[in-house]
């Protein structure tokens, strides 16, 4: 294993001693907090670099062909050692699958359904996270384990009669059949409420209710400032998970008025075998580039997003 | 209750919030301001909670229970007024069908093959993430890469990975002379490459999880290994994967259900066929059956009775998994 390879730890003798355990792990926490990266160990080796750059190289390479393939003619993806390098042919594939599939309203669709569904799943997340922490009232413990408990639920068990629901209300093919259904998710409600637990003082809260303030005020001018980096944490997995999502559309949208997972569907799904091939990889590069972009950019806070969030689950 | 601030009493799954709350003592004046600031104080947390339930009663359990009672009957999708009673025949006829047979065996073995290999690679790669690392910012965003890849996006591309005729695996593969293998027509390679799929999209977006629970373990306890002479592979295994174990339950739970609802890997890798997941349906998995009784078959009854049986599996996967965390964690004398 790795680990042998690695250069000995520098043995300092433990300064905790046997004191109490629990206060020296809450303030190292605390120390950890306030200086990034203290928390990790010791240096890493040639052969962690080696095991992670691998994995980074795995876990790029598929994107990258990706490109290398929507660029090429789709002679050339179906040569028998497989192109590495990008060809020229990235302007016309793009051309064709805009032709075969409306990638323009799928890209357009995408967006509203995703933003619609972050923003609400956002706001609702955060009132109701800081309900469950900062809030006294009777049946939490309980009402939270249920929220807990929903995660587990796929929602596929239910597509059935939300199906029926959604085709009597004639809303079938409609993007609000999309997002109604995703208006708020436990997770989101479980992240806020992590979140809050720490990081809003009860003392805040309290300041504000001396002050004669009603519990809506004390959200915006408490909570909101309090939350926002969790927020947009949150909007943005929000926003990632509702891009991705790909069987509730794919059940009740039609190829007039797709998402881009729909519409990659059909590129893809229909006839493998007639379709280019370098036109299917344009899709699914189109498809996929505005979240690399959103990654590319905002990738350290939404890795960071992660890890707060799983710090405390 | 609920004039006071009591300090939280954290029940329910998460962990205990940090220590250092107060309560604080508010008792006002009988006025009524008093009474209205009362009722503020008890009716506003059920108004804040009250959206994410009520979206769950409408469009999560509503529709679960009514699916329970589709399943009891035989309902046609186009005309789905007309409902006979069919008891558990849908149930009993399922059993009865190889196809139902396959497509639970199929979610078995490919939840099998996705799940443990990418949650074992995820407790290794954050175990070296936790390193002190040069690049560590930019190797966390690369690992995590993958999981902003759509199913649609990232099948698309692994179906040209692993075509057999000029396909990147297969080519890789013959330069150390293993032969042409059929990732779309046999079995298990057709599995193993549903569940590279589902592996690669999601080895990272775990392993970042497991990472931030190892940085919660405090330090002083490697401190005492090593200088009881525990090594590094026996620091990992005696007080990291111990430490993580609720975050371990946590991933194995979610990659569980995750596993038992795939449906957009086997439905786009099995392109033109897509709904039968194979020309033998050797990966087909029940979400996919289930949306072939559905839709392409119109039998809404026979699909629900799939959706329940999911469910019931589900369960009883989630009390095994339950047990088993709650026998380690006695084995462990905590």
């Amino acid at each position: 294993m790795t680990t042998t390879l690695e250069p000995t730890p520098t043995a300092r003798p433990s300064t905790a001693g046997r004191a109490p355990r629990r206060l020296a792990g809450a303030l190292r926490a605390v120390r950890r907090r306030l200086r990034p990266g203290a928390g990790e160990q010791d240096k890493a080796g040639p052969l962690t670099y080696a095991v992670l750059v691998a994995a980074a190289v795995l876990s790029l390479f598929p994107l990258y062909w990706t490109f290398v393939a929507a660029s090429s003619t789709g002679e050339r993806v179906a040569q028998a050692p497989p192109p590495l390098l990008p060809g020229g042919s990235l302007w016309t594939n793009i051309t064709t699958a805009w032709e075969q599939a409306d990638l323009g309203r799928a890209l357009l669709n995408s967006t509203v359904v995703a933003g619609c569904v972050a923003l609400s799943t956002v706001a609702f997340s955060t009132l109701a996270g800081f309900a469950f922490a900062k809030l006294a009232f009777r049946g939490r413990g309980a009402l939270l384990t249920v929220v807990v408990a929903t995660m587990t639920i796929p929602p596929q068990l239910s597509v059935i009669p939300l199906y029926r629901i959604i085709t009597d209300l004639g809303w079938g093919n409609q993007l609000k059949a999309v997002v109604l259904p995703s208006l708020v998710a436990a997770f989101g409600v479980f992240f806020m409420r992590q979140y809050l637990a720490e990081a809003l003082p009860v003392e805040l809260i309290e300041a504000a209710r001396v002050d004669g303030a009603h519990s809506l005020r004390i959200v915006w001018h408490v909570v909101l400032p309090v939350a926002r980096p969790a927020m947009a944490v949150l909007g943005m997995l929000v926003f990632v998970q509702s891009w991705n999502d790909f069987f509730w559309p794919f059940v009740v949208l039609t190829q007039q008025n797709p998402t881009v997972q729909v519409a990659l569907s059909a590129i893809g799904g229909g006839s493998a075998y007639e379709v280019n091939q370098a036109v299917i990889m344009t899709g699914a590069l189109v498809g996929t580039l505005p979240l690399l972009l959103l990654f590319a950019v905002l990738g350290r806070h939404i890795v960071g997003g992660i890890t707060a969030g799983a710090v405390k689950s | 209750m609920a004039t006071t601030h009591r300090p939280a009493t954290d029940s329910g799954p998460p962990r205990p919030a940090p220590a250092g709350r107060r309560s604080g003592p508010a008792a006002p004046p009988p006025s009524w301001r008093s009474r209205l600031h009362r009722l503020d104080l008890k009716a506003s947390p059920y108004a804040y909670i009250a959206p994410f339930f009520l979206c769950f009663a409408a469009f999560g359990l509503f529709p679960l229970l009514w699916t329970g009672w589709l399943s009891l009957h035989r309902v046609d999708l186009l005309d789905p007024g007309v409902m006979e009673w069919r008891g558990l025949g849908n149930y009993t006829r399922l059993w009865g069908t190889e196809q139902f047979r396959t497509a639970l065996l199929n979610t078995f073995t490919i939840g099998v093959l996705s799940t443990v290999p990418q949650l074992l690679m995820a407790l290794g790669l954050a175990h070296l993430l936790n390193y002190r690392l040069r690049g560590r910012g930019f190797l966390r965003v690369a690992v995590l890469a993958p999981y902003a890849t759509s199913i649609a996006a990232a099948t698309l591309v692994f179906v040209q990975l692993f075509n057999p005729d000029y396909g990147l695996v297969n080519w890789l593969l013959s330069l150390v002379g293993v032969g042409r293998t059929d990732w779309y027509a046999d079995t298990w390679p057709a599995q193993i490459a549903v569940a590279t799929i589902v592996t690669w999209r999601w080895t990272g977006y775990n392993a970042l999880i497991y990472l931030a629970a190892m940085q919660a373990v405090p330090k002083d306890l490697y401190e005492a290994a090593s200088l009881d002479g525990a090594s590094r592979w026996q620091q990992f295994t005696r007080i990291t994967v111990p430490s993580i174990r609720p975050t371990i339950l946590f991933t194995v739970i979610v990659s569980t259900i995750g596993a038992t609802q795939l449906f957009g890997e086997p439905l786009l890798f099995g392109g033109g066929v897509g709904v039968s997941g194979g020309s033998a349906h050797q990966f087909q998995t029940l979400s996919l059956y289930m949306y072939e009784l559905g839709w392409p078959s119109r039998q809404l009854g026979r699909a629900s009775a799939v959706a329940w049986t999911m469910l019931l599996i589900l369960l009883l996967i989630g009390a095994v998994q339950l047990l088993l965390a709650r026998r380690g964690r006695a084995g462990q004398g905590r």
